[in-house]
């Protein structure tokens, strides 16, 4: 057995680890794998969609080989265990590159899929799953199916976005980008208010790719923050090399309080907006900042900490974002890490997919039990009010009839599921 | 130079660490890499995966019973039959449970053959073929020392740097180099059972990179990571009454 943890660390289960490595063996060795079992990539799952306490976990780093790329048609077919990270600095200077990619490159295709996820450009190419051209999912009774949005499009959209729950990805074909190299022409603009961050991404949503924004949540009930956009861009300069940290241990309490985080939101908001400016910068810096600093999790100390991530459509989005803030302003709870995304109107494919057109929202606290406890039942009044709904990738604590009003094809969704695997989101979510 | 494109030999190609020093090699420079192993099918995918990662080279495979002395011969004269390789790396080996092989003698047998004989016959069948070029074969830190946890494997690690050793005598001012590397504890398949029990292991992007570099250098033999030169010496010159007692 091995202690697993997701990204959140809020809590560390005992696993059996199965590691997938070969794709002609892993047939045999998920159907004889003991229940429930679940498959994993690399934990970056902040909850407990990636964990099974108790029960198996297959390993699918080990699938990490290409199998081959088309430089007519951009499709790539690897095994999913393949981390994005090495999509892109494979590709990147040949000219393509992943249409969509979320913040950190730490992850797999496999997870990428299972958790239909998004990045800064969600108005102009939407999820992750909507590139996939092929998928090859292994259930656990041994059959193999073979599916894509014309072949087997049930199995398709099941498994887009589907947890992980309707078998273990094997391998994918992913349609990628036509890029004129690793670099994007990037903006850094501060907004004062709340109102200026709708206004600039109205303003930059036609002509920029990439749009995000970092909110300050603890100073003035959180309304300034930075609006970043930008565009692929070609350059000849050298790519840097590659440099990183590693949070090296776990601080015996959670470095983020109520004391340090005024202080870090404003060095943070100081030095971006001090160096509020166009540039070049490299596709590194600009998607994945975060990955320069290895395990910086562990930042939130033993008890670990939770995201909280909202879509609300867009009618209601800035009144739910202002009651959003004003809450954790009332409760004293700020967030390092306070992030304002609007999601354009291309459907995503996946049955649980989690983006829809309207506003993402996304906060970390540290866990200080009740009290954060109490805060997010008060944050999920506001989302239901406004019809919105929660990440699951993000999730260790939503209710269950939050998710199932948030989810509407959720009952389509069941007849998908493996009855061999179970995560521990899904026993709390689905009851099995 | 005739032909700028170096032509690589891999024996034992499906192995985590070969295929990333390959990735080390080729990220360089575009080269010609031949794969040989047990596995066809393994050796296909590992091929795929080149092909797509590095398209300016090229590659075939070739599957074989790594332990039999005819196919050694066969595949070693082939591939010198049209002059040397400049680096032929033998890669293979076999970690199974130490106290398995105590146990039974057919599997202490096959770890032996399969870590030691075998890869030291691959030397052999080389060295006696090429005159020019580097000839390098993965050993390890654990047969430095025998010890309770992995003699055996260790055993067959000893085996290989004995023939390194006289092959460099024997080659010692030709234009052939024969280069030991001994890498520490490395996060692959094989070490999958120590990562379960909470070993640190080396990240095997970087006992790679260690590894191009001192065959590129013909080293005649390199500790990966480098620090493993420095805890191996002061391994072996504990005093036996002292390791004896130690658990390790
Ligand atoms: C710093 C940071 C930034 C992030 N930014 C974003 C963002 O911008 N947008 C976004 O959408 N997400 C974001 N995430 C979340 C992350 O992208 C997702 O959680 C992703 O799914 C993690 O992939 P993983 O490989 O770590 O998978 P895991 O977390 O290990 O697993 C995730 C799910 O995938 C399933 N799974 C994994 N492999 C397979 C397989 N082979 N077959 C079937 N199912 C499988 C698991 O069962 C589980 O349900 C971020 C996370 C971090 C840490
Ligand atoms: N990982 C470490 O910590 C470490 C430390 C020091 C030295 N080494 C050495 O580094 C080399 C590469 O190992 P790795 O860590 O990269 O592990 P790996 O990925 O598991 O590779 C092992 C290689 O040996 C082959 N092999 C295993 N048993 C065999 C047998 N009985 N007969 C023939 N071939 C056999 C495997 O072939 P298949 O793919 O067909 O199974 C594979 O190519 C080995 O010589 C190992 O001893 C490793």
């Amino acid at each position: 057995m091995t202690s697993i943890t997701s990204w959140g660390r809020l809590r560390a289960a005992e696993h059996s680890v199965v590691p997938l490595s070969d794709r002609e063996s892993a047939a045999q060795v998920i159907s004889s794998a003991r229940r429930p079992a679940l498959a994993s990539g690399m934990q970056r799952s902040y909850g407990d969609v990636s964990t099974n306490a108790g029960g198996t976990l297959w390993d699918c780093r080990g699938l990490d080989k290409f199998i081959a790329f088309d430089e007519q048609s951009g499709v790539l077919r690897c095994e999913s265990g393949v981390l994005l990270r090495d999509i892109q600095a494979t590709f990147s200077a040949r000219g393509w590159m992943l249409p969509v990619t979320p913040g950190t490159a730490m992850v797999t295709v496999g997870g990428a899929i299972a958790n239909d996820v998004h990045g800064k450009n969600h108005q102009s190419y939407a999820t992750f799953g909507n590139h996939v051209v092929h998928l090859t999912l292994v259930r656990t009774d041994g059959d193999v199916i073979e599916c894509s949005p014309q072949e087997n499009p049930d199995w398709f959209s099941a498994t887009v976005g589907g947890l992980g729950l309707t078998g273990v990805i094997l391998t994918a074909a992913i349609q990628m980008k036509r890029v004129p190299g690793p670099w994007i022409d990037a903006e850094d603009i501060v907004f004062e208010s709340i109102s200026d961050f709708f206004e600039l991404s109205d303003a930059s949503e036609a002509e920029y790719e990439h749009t995000v924004s970092w909110l300050d949540v603890t100073t003035d009930g959180g309304r300034r923050g930075i609006f970043t956009r930008g565009n692929p861009v070609a350059a000849s300069t050298p790519e840097p090399r590659e440099t990183r940290l590693t949070f090296p241990i776990t601080p015996p309490a959670s470095l983020v309080n109520r004391l340090t985080l005024p202080a870090f939101n404003r060095s943070y908001f100081r030095l971006k907006a001090t160096r509020a400016r166009r540039r070049v910068e490299h596709y590194g810096s600009f998607f994945y900042p975060l990955d320069s600093i290895g395990d910086w999790n562990r930042m939130y100390g033993p008890k670990g900490f939770y995201q909280y991530q909202s879509v609300i459509p867009r009618r209601d989005a800035e009144e739910a974002t202002r009651a959003m803030l004003a809450e954790c302003s009332q409760a004293g709870a700020g967030s390092f890490l306070g992030v304002l995304k609007t999601f354009g109107d291309v459907q995503s494919l996946g049955m649980l997919s989690f983006p829809e057109a309207g506003v993402t929202f996304a906060l970390d606290f540290p866990e200080h039990g009740e009290q954060t406890e109490a805060l997010f039942a008060r944050l999920d009044s506001i989302v239901r009010a406004s019809g919105g709904r929660l990440y699951a990738a993000k999730d260790a604590r939503m209710p269950r009839d939050m998710f199932e009003r948030g989810y509407p094809q959720l009952e389509r969704f069941l007849a998908f599921r493996d009855p061999g695997i179970s995560s521990e989101l899904s026993r709390r979510l689905l009851g099995s | 130079m005739t032909n700028p494109i170096a032509r690589i030999v891999v024996v034992g190609a499906t192995s985590a660490i070969a295929q990333h020093t390959l990735r080390a090699w080729l990220a360089g420079r575009d080269a010609s890499a031949h794969l040989i192993g047990r596995s066809e099918s393994r050796l296909a995918s590992v091929e795929a995966d080149l092909r797509v990662r590095f398209p300016g080279s090229t590659f075939s495979h070739e599957a074989v019973d790594l332990i039999d002395v005819e196919a050694i011969e066969r595949v070693a004269d082939h591939e010198t039959a049209n002059g040397d390789p400049d680096i032929v790396l033998i890669a293979h080996g076999s970690l199974t449970s130490q106290t398995d092989s105590q146990k039974n003698l057919r599997a202490a047998s096959e770890q032996l053959i399969a870590t030691g004989v075998s890869p030291a016959l691959w030397l052999e069948a080389f060295a006696d073929r090429m005159t020019t070029g580097t000839l390098a074969v993965i050993g390890s830190v654990a047969g430095d020392r025998g010890r309770r946890s992995n003699y055996l494997y260790g055993a067959g690690k000893g085996l290989i740097e004995r023939v390194t050793q006289g092959l460099q005598n024997r080659f010692e001012g030709t234009d052939l180099h024969v280069v030991l590397i001994k890498p520490g504890p490395t996060r692959t398949p094989m070490t999958e059972h120590l990562a379960v029990a909470g070993a640190r292991l080396a990240d095997v992007h970087l006992v790679a990179e260690g590894i191009a570099h001192a065959v590129t250098r013909n080293k005649r033999v390199a500790y990966v990571p480098r620090r493993w030169g420095v805890i191996m010496a002061v391994v072996r010159s504990i005093p036996a009454p002292v390791f004896n007692r130690l658990d390790l």
